[in-house]
């Protein structure tokens, strides 16, 4: 695989470069967090962060999105029919995404592009995108993502991954599109023969922290009534307040609303974020509700990441070990004790296996 | 105006219809059966579906619902829905008048197993207002180009009441006819002149409802309690769970399998079904 | 607080030996540093679970909602406060609860915290006022009160307000805290510039309702963000919708809300959601002489009228 070594005296100058071609996305810090947002021009990333506290999902996947306009005016020629809303899918880069959040666009993609449907707003966006990753010398404590299918120096979903090497990033490039972003900027130095090695050794030592993990070899035998039946939900569901936390910082959810709104005599129709959390998700309209109580909304979140996505895509589970609601959840709801608890269930072997 | 990417069909987009009829069905007037018709040439044959489907019934300005298909695919140059009046959009489209011009989204789900029940007996189980992809297959199978790839056709349906039946005209005359057996029930009739059964949906499945056996299929569709009770009733019948035939409603926005809340287990409601068998319903939580 | 947990562990054991309480709320502790978990525990043998450190923010008042069990639950300063308005507002019945009272010394600001050590926490321990913390092998000590969470090193009303037993004895109330500096702040600005103050205060918002939701106030079947019909609200990230779902449910919480912080600890941006709801105690507090929840006997100010209520357009 191709190396480029990119000294950080040039970084500024080849992201200038990049932005006549690229909308530039990446990390950047407001109080104490950070946040993927569009780089202004002349904006640097601040690649100084473990991850962001929001996932970068809504790079392709905006927490609100116009589908369509129309007119109610009845004097308008084409009153009450749908018209696409205008969009922009020129290309778009984000910079210094971490290895989980791009592994994500991944598992998030067998929701949106199946072989029957194609959803055009996801498909486009994403395909718009390139994706430069960024390499986890250090992961957090609550980093799982090597027993989730993904890893600090994981290339799956990246384009080109950024490897900080002190006074130089190594840029390994992954595929054409990632080529062609290093190119718009310049950066086409090859790097020494010692990179791999040097890669290599940085990805063993970040390996090597990662100190948390999940198991998750024996989900797909579990027979799917008995997990759903499992007297540990109670337990699990307590503490939930069912607030969209989880679900909204996650880089794998993908669940969404679709609403009207008007302003006078014209509208949108849009897309919004939905979750699973909220009652309203699943309500009828006659006021049945199939998930009406908290149990059965918190059994539906790990069910599906954990047991429904393993069965449907024989793909490993919905999650890629970015630690997000773990560290963000306000009652300390753990997927990875969960995900050990569904792992590890047996309906014969004892009443409660909950503690 | 779409700057650079690929082209992909929109699934998102409705057909432009028009209101050409609505009726009013029902004597508590809560139902209306909407007649649409297609602006463009060329989308009714986009529009192809079969019984048992549903689409998207796009009111501009309120949103979506999903709504089963009344009319039969060998009905031509319109397609119909009957609506019950409960929430926003189905409210707002109660008030809609012919001429309005609306969207339908579709067609949408699976459908019936048309495959598996040709050369088979089929039993049609109905209660109130969830008659309507019931109606849909029934004039599709009596339709004379299907007719004789059925043997036995039994309709069982049920209303609280006489007015609260729909399509009562076609009630009536698949009534006269000899290729068709119905059994047509009220809870309860003050009517003298009534002239069919009284008693609820599982008491007359009981009574008329053919026995099982390997070539007999049961279709169930209806209120939650007509198929706690019923479906007691096929299992002392012999039908196989495999041969009961169940369509369910959840809450739903894309009907496409993407927007993840009509789920039961792995499976979506309004993609992978809204028709399921009894014996796939077994094997996932019911979550409906 | 350490010396808690034996009394919280020893007192629930009773109560459910005696058969007074079918349940236990309490916390168990966290899976990561400065978290605990709100658990319930209705076998007396699984009670050594049951922790108290100054990772117990959770105002547990949220877990009594219209439960119908017989409940011992653990009640810090605020809980007890919500507890009692709950029992105002008919969401939870007293005979139906034993309250174990915490005198409480503050809870602390795990984001404060964890945003001074970059390089993450592996372990807190803590001992009096003195809070340890472990990161990268390296253990630093800090004072617990630097760090605790606002509404704790204003708080007032430490000690439980209602309680049926007490984990420890009372302890002595801080005195000559300035409460309302923040909104004396908020107060002098002009118009415009409060506008951008609130405007800037909410831009994180995600529309995740954690604040909502972990609020014992916020208990309405249907919150009116969530109505359908009439939609009072949009479900987009306008921020004409952010901002009708904050200035609302700040509004509903006036004369109710005990400045428990539960809002500022879910919230999962770091939005100061009490900047709206301290203004609201304020002026409870200047207006009716009034602090929620602090007697079941007293009816709260916006539910009775006075013929000395401030404001003329009543009269």
């Amino acid at each position: 695989m191709k190396v480029i070594k990119i000294d950080k005296k040039d970084w500024a100058g080849g992201i200038e470069k990049i932005q006549s071609s690229y909308r530039l996305y990446g990390p950047v810090k407001s109080d104490a967090f950070h946040d993927f947002k569009a780089l202004e021009k002349g904006e640097l990333p601040d690649l100084n962060f473990s991850n962001t506290r929001v996932s970068p999902k809504s790079v392709v996947y905006p927490q609100s999105e116009v589908m369509f306009e129309y007119s109610l005016d009845e004097k308008d020629a084409e009153h009450h029919i749908l018209k696409d809303a205008a969009k922009d899918y020129s290309p778009k880069a984000v910079l210094g995404i971490r290895p989980c959040d791009a592994a994500s666009f991944l598992l998030v993609k067998r929701n949106f592009d199946t072989p029957e449907y194609k959803d055009p707003y996801w498909i486009k966006s994403y395909e718009a995108t390139t994706f430069v990753g960024y390499a986890c010398n250090n992961p957090c404590a609550t980093c799982f993502c090597t027993t989730a299918g993904s890893g600090p120096f994981n290339e799956e979903g990246l384009d080109v991954l950024l490897v900080d090497e002190g006074d130089c990033y190594y840029a390994k490039v992954i595929t054409s599109k990632g080529e062609s972003l290093l190119n718009a900027a310049g950066w086409k130095t090859g790097a020494d023969g010692g990179a791999p090695d040097k890669i290599a050794a940085l990805e063993k030592e970040a390996g090597s922290r990662i100190a948390s993990s999940v198991t998750t070899g024996r989900l797909k035998d579990k027979k799917t009534t008995e997990l759903y039946e499992a007297p540990f939900w109670e337990d699990v569901s307590f503490a939930c307040i069912n607030c969209g936390t989880c679900t909204y910082l996650c880089p794998t959810c993908w669940c969404f609303d679709i609403q009207d709104e008007n302003s006078g005599c014209s509208g949108v129709r849009m897309r919004n974020w939905d979750s699973c959390m909220f009652p309203l998700f699943t309500i009828h309209g006659t006021g049945h509700n199939p998930r009406g109580t908290k149990l059965q909304r918190v059994r539906q979140r790990f069910m599906h990441k954990l047991k429904y996505y393993v069965d449907k895509y024989d793909n490993g589970i919905q999650c890629v070990g970015c630690g997000r609601c773990i560290r963000s959840c306000p009652v300390n709801i753990d997927i990875r004790k969960v995900c050990d608890m569904m792992n590890s269930y047996d309906p014969k072997a004892c009443a409660c296996p909950a503690k | 105006m779409i700057k650079g990417g690929i082209k992909v069909l929109n699934p998102y987009m409705p057909y432009p219809v028009r209101i050409d009829e609505i009726i009013t069905e029902t004597e508590d007037r809560n139902l209306k059966t909407f007649k649409f018709v297609f602006l463009n040439p060329g989308d009714e044959e986009k529009f192809s579906y079969r019984a048992g489907q549903f689409a998207e019934l796009s009111v501009t300005g309120k949103g979506e619902i999903p709504i089963g298909i009344a009319s039969s695919p060998t009905e031509k140059g319109f397609v119909k829905f009957t609506v019950n009046k409960v929430g926003l959009v189905s409210s707002y489209l109660h008030s809609m008048k012919v001429g309005d011009i609306m969207g339908i989204r579709g067609p949408l789900g699976n459908s019936y197993p048309w495959d598996t029940l040709e050369g088979k007996n089929v039993v049609i189980i109905g209660g109130g207002f969830a008659f309507t992809t019931l109606r849909s297959s029934i004039i599709f199978m009596l339709d004379p180009a299907n007719r004789k790839k059925f043997k036995n056709i039994n309709v069982i349906y049920g209303a609280r009441s006489p007015g609260m039946l729909l399509y009562r005209d076609e009630l009536a005359a698949w009534e006269k006819r000899d290729d068709i057996n119905m059994h047509i029930t009220v809870d309860a009739v003050n009517d003298p002149d009534w002239k069919y059964n009284v008693g609820f949906v599982p008491a007359i499945t009981e009574k008329k409802a053919p026995s099982a056996d390997a070539d007999t299929y049961a279709i169930i569709c209806g209120p939650p309690i007509m198929i706690k009770f019923t479906q007691p009733v096929l299992d002392k019948l012999g039908y196989g769970h495999d041969q009961i035939i169940m369509s369910l409603e959840n809450r739903m926005k894309c009907g496409i399998g993407m927007c993840g809340r009509c789920n039961i287990g792995k499976e979506f409601v309004c993609k992978d079904g809204p028709v399921f068998t009894l014996a796939q319903l077994n094997a996932t939580p019911r979550e409906y | 607080m350490l010396g808690y947990i034996d009394n919280i562990r020893e007192i629930s054991k009773r109560l459910l030996d005696e058969g007074r309480v079918d349940m236990i709320i309490g916390f168990r502790k966290g899976t990561i540093p400065l978290m605990n978990e709100p658990c319930f525990v209705k076998n007396s043998g699984e009670l050594s679970t049951l922790v108290w450190d100054s990772n117990c923010g959770i105002n547990l008042a949220n877990y009594l909602t219209d439960r119908k069990e017989k409940i011992g639950i653990v009640a810090k300063g605020c809980d007890s406060r919500n507890i009692v308005t709950h029992i105002i507002e008919n969401k939870i019945k007293r005979e139906k609860l034993v309250i174990i009272g915490i005198p409480c010394k503050g809870m602390v600001d795990k984001r404060k915290i964890a945003g001074m050590f970059e390089n993450g926490i592996e372990d807190i321990t803590e001992e009096d006022n003195i809070i340890r913390v472990k990161s990268r092998g390296v253990e630093t000590s800090l004072n617990k009160s630097d760090l605790l969470q606002e509404n704790c090193a204003l708080c007032v009303h430490r000690n439980p307000v209602i309680y049926d037993e007490l984990a420890a004895p009372l302890i002595e109330e801080q005195k000559s805290v300035d409460r309302y500096a923040d909104v004396l702040r908020i107060e002098a600005m002009t118009a415009q510039e409060k506008w951008e103050y609130f405007k800037d205060l909410i831009s994180p918002c995600i529309r995740c309702y954690a604040c909502r939701n972990a609020c014992p106030l916020c208990y309405c079947p249907t919150c009116f963000v969530d109505e359908s019909r009439p939609q009072w609200c949009g479900k987009s990230q306008d921020e004409i919708d952010t901002r009708t779902f904050h200035f609302l449910r700040a509004y509903h919480c006036a004369g109710r809300c005990t400045d428990c912080g539960a809002c500022e600890r879910a919230c999962p941006v770091g939005i100061k959601v009490r900047q709206f709801t301290s203004k609201l105690n304020k002026d409870c507090l200047d207006m009716f002489g009034w602090e929620a929840g602090l007697s079941p006997d007293q009816r709260p100010p916006l539910d009775t009228y006075k013929p000395a209520d401030p404001g003329d357009f009543i009269k």
